[in-house]
């Protein structure tokens, strides 16, 4: 459907993938938009891939995000944006974070991991890296970095205001973990104002 | 958001498929539920235990048990739910078939999770076929909303039809949240027990009359069905007809907005009437289902027409906007600016400190492999390893290694044990050992025992100790059931004391009898570490001969600058040692004091 927002949301086991599209979703539906999100469960746990479609408008249908409509690729692990990035719309981008998790292949050296910059280059690909590993270690909490991730995308996301964000993230993230989360969410915020700066 | 869903009496959630299914039981009144977890599955019953405590809910060993259990609370005149995967119901299809016949006092609901696509299962069989087969009426959600709305009609049918009701879904169903308005709980008393010999007892004479009003009741729904809201007109353009269901709804919405849809809810019996009034108010029939051709080959045998639909889309795989659009508006595909990139995989990997690590590296190491089964260790098939060779369904890895023994009596054994979990064991794996005890086998079943239904979350089974609900439960005692099984070499073993399991494994498959050996260590879900521990490694002891690495932990990988493995400090297991006792040159080290 038109006017329809359409995120992919990607990395591996146990980064927080689930959580954070759970927070875009409570952030669309704040902000009184019709959502749907479809991720994949099981075997996916123990360490594979992990993605996550969302999708909000005014009437969303397809759970399932089309090729080539994309607006944002929310990325946890380098080689995992780029593994979805064919689902980008002419206009969409992929935030990553400066994340490399090597698979088991890669580890066992049955598999090499690529020059994913590299390749991000030559396949032209709009990507913004935010330094999520930077805002984790100020924070000294290495769970963050998806929310800071989001933080960063957060900026890109139309028709969600701040206000709207605050409030998933407090509905979402377990009492315990707020502060330091809404911490972690305002720093990546930052970084796409960042990133312009240094390349203007 | 702590909050028990069962104190939200109205408004709207954004729920999951299995969590809408679970909120729906609880509305229409349902007063028990049990199953055997298994993705896409397994959160319907995990929700009502957690939320839902007004329904008294459990685990069963497996999946036929459980669905008798529900039938035995239905003759109580309960309301009664049971869910399972699609391949579960292969195994519940024993009480499910003559249940039909049998029919319900109390509601009874079987909720079947079809994994179209295969996220999570070994084959993608289409359960609408076995609605069919069985007789029993279908419903079909096609999103969350749905999901409750449909789950609380089931309850409705089952009742004033007197049948069990399949609620058929599937992954994206099962795993896809969306907005769904709620309500509050009806209280239903419970009817009572009362003694009906002729419903209850299909002995031949009573079957047959039985089988006879299970035809009248497919007549009935049907007829029903031509009037019910389940089943919807959406009139548009009328040059084509799309006929579908399910999530393929969906797809069909959001690729072809203009197209009349006749959308499908009661999918078996099928209700006859509208879908002749439909086909007659369009020009082209098109069908979009995902899976086999069970709407197509219905409506075209029914009505003698040609309508298209397995032609357009494949009965492999799951349906995407993409395919549909493909199959209905291909002129409107959508190009994609940026090309696929061929990339290494991420298959799933056994976790750090997982008990089966030790297990699968000790069998490597042997040039053992296994007849495997369905759990975490089915990943034992993966390199490093090379552990598994066989799969069949759950429980198999005991009867397939029996069958090979037997085939080859006289002749060379392959290096093979049976290798199945301890929840899969008692699932079904022990009718296989009993099978071995019985007719003279002398292979070696490893039941890898971590005392928890590890691949699907972690759940708790009969050897857990603690129930669904949290209460405490007796623990399965293992060894003694093998014995009474009839086994007399029955080993325990750590399978992280590598020493230990090597020497047990070497032992036992030379033994001339059947053996026994359970690898007992906790999965990882199932405790805290207390502090955390990080392996250290002394690059100049180090002699790079990368035995580490073959452990294939993901704590561990190669740092190629250095010529060093290097340890994740995140992803080192406080409890697990299993690099320090691999590494033959003492460089590898770690403070185990205090983790448990």
């Amino acid at each position: 459907m038109e006017g329809t927002t359409n995120i992919i949301l990607c990395g591996t086991g146990g980064q927080g993938i689930l959580l954070a599209s759970e927070v875009i979703c409570a952030a669309a539906w704040n902000s009184g938009f019709d959502v749907k999100k479809s991720e994949v469960h099981g075997m996916a746990q123990r360490g594979g891939s992990v993605s996550s479609h969302v999708r909000f408008g005014d009437k969303v249908y397809s759970v399932l995000v089309e090729q080539g409509t994309a607006h944002l690729i929310l990325s946890l692990e380098k080689m995992e944006g780029l593994r979805w990035a064919h689902f980008l719309s002419p206009k969409g981008r992929l935030v990553s974070a400066d994340i490399r998790i090597n698979p088991m292949t890669v580890n066992t050296g049955a598999a090499e991991y690529p020059d994913v910059d590299l390749l991000i280059e030559e396949k032209g690909i709009p990507c913004t890296e935010v330094p999520v590993l930077f805002i984790a270690k100020e924070l000294n909490n290495y769970k963050v970095v998806n929310v800071a991730l989001l933080g960063a995308a957060s900026t890109l996301i139309p028709g969600i205001e701040v206000s709207a964000w605050e409030k998933a993230i407090e509905e979402r993230v377990p009492a315990k973990a707020r502060e330091v989360n809404m911490e972690a969410f305002n720093r990546g915020r930052e970084v796409p104002h960042i990133v312009k700066e240094v390349r203007t | 958001m702590v909050k028990k869903l069962n104190q939200v009496r109205s408004g709207t959630l954004f729920l999951s498929g299995n969590e809408a299914i679970a909120r729906g039981a609880w509305e229409s009144g349902a007063h028990f539920a049990a199953a055997y977890p298994g993705t896409p599955s397994t959160e319907i019953l995990e929700t009502v235990g957690e939320h839902y405590p007004e329904i008294n809910a459990q685990w069963a060993p497996n999946e036929k048990v459980s669905l008798e259990v529900v039938a035995g609370a239905s003759f109580a005149g309960a309301r009664v739910l049971s869910a399972m995967k699609h391949v579960g119901l292969n195994v519940a299809a024993d009480p499910l078939f003559t249940l039909s016949y049998i029919g319900a006092t109390g509601g009874i609901v079987v909720v079947s999770a079809d994994d179209p696509g295969m996220h999570s299962s070994q084959n993608e069989q289409d359960n609408r076929l076995m609605a069919r087969a069985a007789k029993v009426v279908m419903l079909e959600p096609s999103d969350s909303q749905e999901a409750l709305d449909f789950t609380r009609e089931a309850f409705e049918i089952s009742e004033e039809f007197d049948t069990p009701v399949l609620l058929r879904v599937t992954t994206r169903i099962c795993h896809s949240k969306s907005l769904a308005k709620v309500g509050d709980r009806k209280e239903i008393p419970v009817k009572g027990y009362t003694k009906d010999i002729a419903k209850r007892v299909p002995i031949p004479a009573n079957a047959r009359k039985m089988h006879t009003r299970v035809e009248e009741r497919l007549k009935k729904v049907s007829e029903w069905g031509d009037g019910s809201s389940l089943n919807r007109v959406e009139m548009r353009d009328t040059s084509v007809g799309v006929i579908t269901s399910g999530i393929s709804y969906q797809y069909v919405r959001e690729v072809y907005p203009e197209a009349s849809v006749l959308k499908l809810g009661l999918t078996n019996p099928l209700p006859w009437k509208i879908i002749e009034d439909f086909i007659r108010s369009v020009g082209r029939i098109v069908i979009i289902e995902e899976g086999e051709p069970y709407l197509e080959e219905s409506i075209r045998s029914r009505f003698l027409i040609d309508a298209r639909g397995k032609a357009l889309v494949p009965n492999e795989g799951e349906l995407n906007p993409e395919l549909v659009r493909k199959a209905l508006k291909p002129e409107s595909v959508i190009e994609t600016p940026i090309q696929a990139t061929a990339l290494p995989g991420r298959p799933p990997t056994l976790c750090p400190g997982c008990p089966h690590r030790g297990a699968f590296h000790t069998m490597a190491g042997m040039k053992f492999s296994s007849t495997g089964d369905i759990g975490c260790y089915t990943l034992g098939l993966m390199p490093p390893y090379n552990a598994l060779e066989t799969t069949v369904c759950m429980g198999a890895a005991v009867g397939v290694l029996a069958g090979i023994e037997k085939a080859l009596e006289g002749m060379e054994m392959p290096r093979l044990v049976a290798a199945i979990g301890e929840s899969t064991f008692v699932h079904s794996g022990i009718t296989g050992l009993i099978d071995m005890v019985y007719n003279g086998n002398t292979g070696t079943v490893m039941i890898m025992d971590n005392s928890l239904t590890a691949m699907t979350g972690g759940q708790e089974n009969p050897t857990t100790g603690r129930t669904l609900q949290g209460k405490p439960a007796p623990v399965l005692d293992l060894v003694e059931m093998v014995k009474a099984c009839g086994v007399n070499r029955i080993v325990v073993v750590d399978p992280h004391d590598l020493k230990e399991m090597k020497r047990v494994l070497k032992e036992e498959t030379q033994a001339p009898e059947l053996s026994v050996i359970i690898t007992r260590r906790p999965c990882i879900m199932a405790y805290k570490p207390l502090r955390k521990s990080v392996a250290a490694h002394d690059p100049d002891k180090c002699v790079h001969c990368k035995a580490c690495l073959r452990l294939g932990c993901p704590a561990i990988s190669w740092d190629p600058e250095a010529g060093v493995p290097a340890i994740s400090e995140m992803h080192c297991w406080p409890n697990c040692n299993l690099c320090v006792q691999v590494c033959p040159v003492g460089a590898l080290s770690k403070d185990l004091e205090g983790v448990v």
